[in-house]
């Protein structure tokens, strides 16, 4: 059943209702514990009865192909964060509600809490780590620092890869059209006028680079 | 001639690492062999754990270690609090933590463990505690006292008194008055009053308050997010049962405080503990979920209030009652400053403040962003629309005519202000929104659309003495600013660092910040709270710069010869007024001065420092020119700044929505040290305010006590779409005369003004309509619309 969906999920079928399924399936322990992170492997023989999803898989991050074992019910921000050393990525919630953890996938923005690292194989994965090229910022990046955007900047690393995921959709947009593109992440310390101007900043950059 | 810095805008120097993932935030840290914990919760709103029975989880395969209450440094004791409890006072309480080698093995453990509780009374509503035989949320009382917990019952009379839809007054816990309100009321040419519900909430910052441990040579090394760096070092020593010697403190990064950080937190000790237990570094992840627990939030209030103004339009009496519900620990103080808040906006000529904080089994409070400030100012700013209205006088100019002059007080003291340019925050602020045409606009109808403009005056604390700035240049020629305060996003962890540069003559590019790990040497500071930092620390700072100006000048004149005064300080450099190529660069001062040793290189330091920074300068000492000095600089007065918030909103009719479609903001905070960070802290204080009034509720299960809005999506602070994309930000930009740079905090006011303006302008919409509750949810304003019964009480919480 796991494999079906996860197949179903790469080819763009997939939902919350399914990564839920898919979490259950795989025998992560539900409960008010939230998000839980199985590093140790202790149980693995347990776990490995239950379905046959080959563990050790090859990802592409950043550009690199990377082996990492990775428990069936892993999400992507985990595997990002604590297999792979890429703690750019950061969790505010863990369901969905904030976009902390955007990632691109094949370009496309991703809530990296809420899909299966098994669901990603062959699949281009990009994360806040992997915009800048050779010591050269993204435009995004560039915008950033160019208008002192964000306070804590604990949602900045999401809000980032939103507005490339945006500028590939929309490389020219309204302030208003950004605002609607951008409209999936969340800033508690409410520093939307410099996000937007970040945004703007960044179409500007991104054109004149391009 | 290096260029001022103070004024202008920069990019804070660890925003590269932000946003390229190299920030390190607590839960970003690993150490070899590092485990993890998981909380057991409680799942009653108050109990006494009876039996707790371990055996199937210490048998499972991976489990490291089980940590009790009883094994805390510190207990929950007194109106204190413990990281653990057996009593659990309210849902969600962390009862104890098992340690796994990973985490789906400590979670699945703690469903393992079986807990026996018994089940105790609870209390979510104040005024049902404040019932004679009501329940207590506290074994030892129901209401906050100094120190321990008091018992304050009202007679049914009282309540019968009252009615449903109006506050009951009995016995209140703390009282004064200014003048003789009822003599007031007696004159007063209006006179209106209201009941007014105002809602607890949640902090919910960004980054949960995550943290890991581990021990080294006895040494405890604690990776958290919090508000206050060096400030956290001590608390969480004293949560460990060590001494602040013999504790490490990193917190490079806080996702968001916002008050609920402030020093170390109360979860930190859990961790700690259970490192030193187990032999191995341990992480403990806060889920969002558990964040609503233990993450503290806002007190909320039911009050009346009563307000009096004379036929110019002077508020000459103002009577208060709060009824605060505060949780179960501690005292949340946001009921007494409310009351003395209440002054700063309208300096009543008599006045009454009467209050009870009430204890209730629900999340523990801590200050949230003008605690009590904010919470006042929503409240009166709407009471005192429908008084100018009904007197007929403009609502902004109602609140010139009291806003405090220079002249003006605080509270029932009647402490003078160090400065108080309200009256031209709010002229500014007139004309960035351009009050007088588009107040207009009220009432206009367009389609389902009423428009509805509104403003809200907000003051609140900025600013705190007496902390130590420190110093150093380094064989490089830098000027290493060392800062104990944390790194929360106001940016101030380097604005504050502005006037040592610019005191010293010096390009900003020369200047390194250091900061987020007290192994560092970090001098003693503020905590991060009640915007007390930009002040405090950019006094601190020119100190210490001052201080080594004078240092430069006396070494350069034992070098060079002549006297210290002969020479001067710019771009890098001490030389000779009169002739500028005589002199040394900062590369050489901080050689000579490592090679002088003594005063110059931290060997003797003015005693007059405080402890933290005497032990920071020992520990640099010789490794460059040190300045360390504590601002000892006069001031005399209240360190307040005024933020008036102005809202044009559309109202639809049809469905309750209301969308902003216009805010500007202006304030009275000093000398602007950095014009778009500034702007970018009011603004966002003011959507902050805007998610109480209009979205975040806070409601529990009134049979079980357990939160329904606990989440983002069911308590929501407002996102991207729900505030206008281009708000408008001017400051009166005049420096305050008490301290040298001029300069007062941000941080706090801009809340209660985003709350009031967006609660003035609703109820402008609505023709005038004050419905004195928040939030104010559409379907509320879609009832009182409809002239449909309300579907709660007035005095309802948790709807």
């Amino acid at each position: 059943m796991l494999e079906a969906e996860v197949i179903q999920s790469r080819r763009g079928g997939f939902t919350r209702r399914k990564f839920i399924k898919g979490v259950i399936a795989a025998g992560a322990t539900a409960s008010a514990a939230g998000y839980l992170f199985r590093g140790s492997g202790v149980l693995a023989p347990m776990l490995s009865a239950q379905g046959a999803v080959e563990r050790l898989v090859t990802l592409s991050i950043n550009g690199q192909q990377r082996r990492v074992d990775v428990p069936k019910q892993e999400t992507l921000a985990m595997t990002l964060r604590y297999q792979l050393g890429l703690t750019g990525t950061k969790l505010g919630c863990d369901r969905a509600e904030c976009g902390a953890c955007t990632v691109l996938i094949d370009g496309v923005t991703h809530y990296g809490c809420s899909i299966l690292t098994h669901s990603v194989r062959g699949r281009e994965v990009t994360s806040i780590e992997g915009l800048e090229q050779d010591g050269q910022l993204h435009p995004v990046q560039q915008a950033v620092i160019d208008e002192g955007g964000f306070q804590c900047a604990f949602c900045a690393p999401g809000f980032t890869m939103s507005m490339v995921g945006m500028l590939t959709k929309n490389p020219d947009p309204t302030r208003e059209e950004a605002a609607h593109l951008l409209a999936g992440n969340l800033c508690r310390c409410g520093d939307y006028d410099k996000i937007l101007n970040t945004a703007m900043r960044a179409a500007e950059l991104s054109r004149s680079r391009a | 001639m290096a260029e001022n810095v103070i004024g202008t805008d920069i990019s804070p120097p660890d925003l590269r690492a932000k946003i390229t993932g190299r920030a390190r935030y607590a839960e970003d840290f690993r150490a070899e062999g590092m485990v993890f914990a998981k909380l057991l919760l409680s799942p009653m709103p108050h109990a006494r754990v009876r039996s707790v029975d371990t055996s199937a989880a210490e048998a499972m395969e991976g489990v490291l270690g089980i940590l009790r209450a009883s094994e805390m440094p510190v207990q929950a004791e007194g109106l204190g609090e413990g990281a653990l409890t057996d009593e659990p006072l309210y849902e969600g309480e962390p009862i104890l933590a098992v340690a796994a080698v990973d985490e789906t093995i400590a979670a699945a453990a703690v469903e393992a463990i079986r807990v026996e509780f018994e089940q105790l009374p609870f209390v979510l509503d104040p005024l049902e505690s404040l019932r004679e035989g009501g329940p207590d949320a506290r074994l030892d009382g129901n209401v906050g006292g100094r120190g321990e917990a008091l018992t304050i019952k009202w007679p049914d009379s009282v309540f019968d008194e009252a009615g449903p839809d109006r506050l009951p007054m009995g016995e209140p816990a703390a009282e004064w008055a200014i003048g003789d309100v009822d003599a007031a009321f007696a004159e007063a040419e209006v006179i209106v009053e209201e009941t007014i519900v105002h809602q607890s909430v949640t902090h919910h910052p960004m980054e949960p308050r995550s943290c890991m441990a581990y021990w080294q040579n006895g040494k405890l090394f604690l990776h958290g997010s919090t508000q206050s760096t060096e400030r956290s070092r001590g608390s969480v020593a004293r949560m460990a049962g060590v001494e602040a010697d013999d504790v490490v403190f990193i917190g490079e990064y806080c996702g968001g405080g916002f008050g609920s950080k402030i020093s170390g937190t109360p979860n930190m000790a859990i961790p700690a503990v259970m490192s030193r237990k187990i032999g191995r570094p341990v992480m403990l992840r806060i889920t969002r979920y558990e964040e609503n627990y233990i993450g503290r939030a806002r007190a909320g209030f039911q009050g009346w209030a009563k307000i009096g103004l004379r036929s110019d339009g002077r508020m000459t009496a103002l009577d208060l009652y709060l009824v605060q519900d505060g949780g179960p620990y501690g005292r949340a103080s946001d009921f007494s400053t409310a009351g003395t808040v209440a002054t700063a906006i309208y300096q009543p000529e008599n006045m009454r403040f009467r209050g009870v904080p009430v204890y209730t089994n629900t999340p523990p409070r801590s200050a949230q962003r003008a605690p009590g400030g904010a919470q006042i100012v929503a409240m009166l700013e709407p009471l005192v629309d429908k008084a100018a209205r009904e007197l007929g006088v403009d609502r902004l100019e109602v609140r010139k005519i009291n806003a405090p002059g220079h002249d003006g007080w605080l509270g029932e003291n009647k402490a003078p202000f160090t400065s108080a340019y309200v009256r031209e925050a709010l002229d500014l602020g007139g004309e960035l929104f351009n009050w007088e045409e588009k107040k207009q606009l009220s009432g206009q109808r367009n389609g389902s659309k009423v428009t509805g403009v509104g403003m809200g005056l907000s003051p609140f604390t900025a600013g705190s003495a007496g902390r130590d700035g420190l110093l150093v240049i380094r064989p490089d020629g830098k000027l290493h600013v060392h800062q104990g305060i944390g790194n929360l996003g106001t940016h101030s962890i380097a604005d504050t660092a502005r006037p040592a540069a610019d005191v010293l003559d010096l390009s900003w590019d020369d200047v390194v910040i250091v900061w987020g790990d007290t192994s560092k040497h970090l001098p003693f500071s503020t905590v991060q709270a009640g915007s007390q930092t930009t002040h405090a620390h950019t006094r601190a700072n020119h100190a210490a710069a001052t201080a080594m100006v004078g240092l430069l000048q006396e070494l350069a004149a034992q070098e060079l010869g002549g006297s210290p005064s002969d020479y001067r300080v710019a771009d890098g450099r001490v030389f000779r007024a009169s002739n500028p190529a005589a002199g040394m660069d900062f590369a050489q001062a901080a050689r000579r001065a490592m090679a002088l040793g003594g005063k110059f290189s931290g060997e003797q330091f003015p005693e007059d420092l405080n402890d933290a920074t005497k032990a920071a300068v020992a520990g640099l000492a010789g490794e460059g020119l040190i300045a360390a000095a504590r601002d000892n600089y006069a001031r005399a007065g209240a360190v307040f700044t005024w933020v008036a918030t102005f809202a044009q909103v559309e109202l639809d009719v049809e469905t309750g929505e209301v969308e902003i479609v216009d805010l500007a903001s202006t304030a009275d905070c000093g000398t602007v040290m950095h014009p778009r960070s500034l702007a970018a802290q009011t603004n966002g204080g003011v959507f902050q305010g805007i998610g109480m009034a209009k979205s975040q509720r806070w409601v529990f299960d009134p049979k079980w006590g357990i939160p329904f809005t606990k989440r983002f999506y069911t308590a929501r602070p407002p996102g991207i779409l729900d505030v206008p994309r281009s708000p408008r930000f001017a400051a009166v930009n005049q420096p305050d005369p008490h301290t040298p740079v001029g300069a007062k905090g941000i941080g706090e006011p801009p809340v209660g003004a985003g709350e009031a303006a967006y609660a003035c302008a609703v109820a402008d919409a609505m023709g005038g309509l004050c419905l004195c509750r928040t939030p104010l949810t559409s379907d509320m304003i879609l009832a009182e619309l409809e002239g449909r019964p309300r579907p709660y009480g007035l005095l309802d919480t948790h709807v």
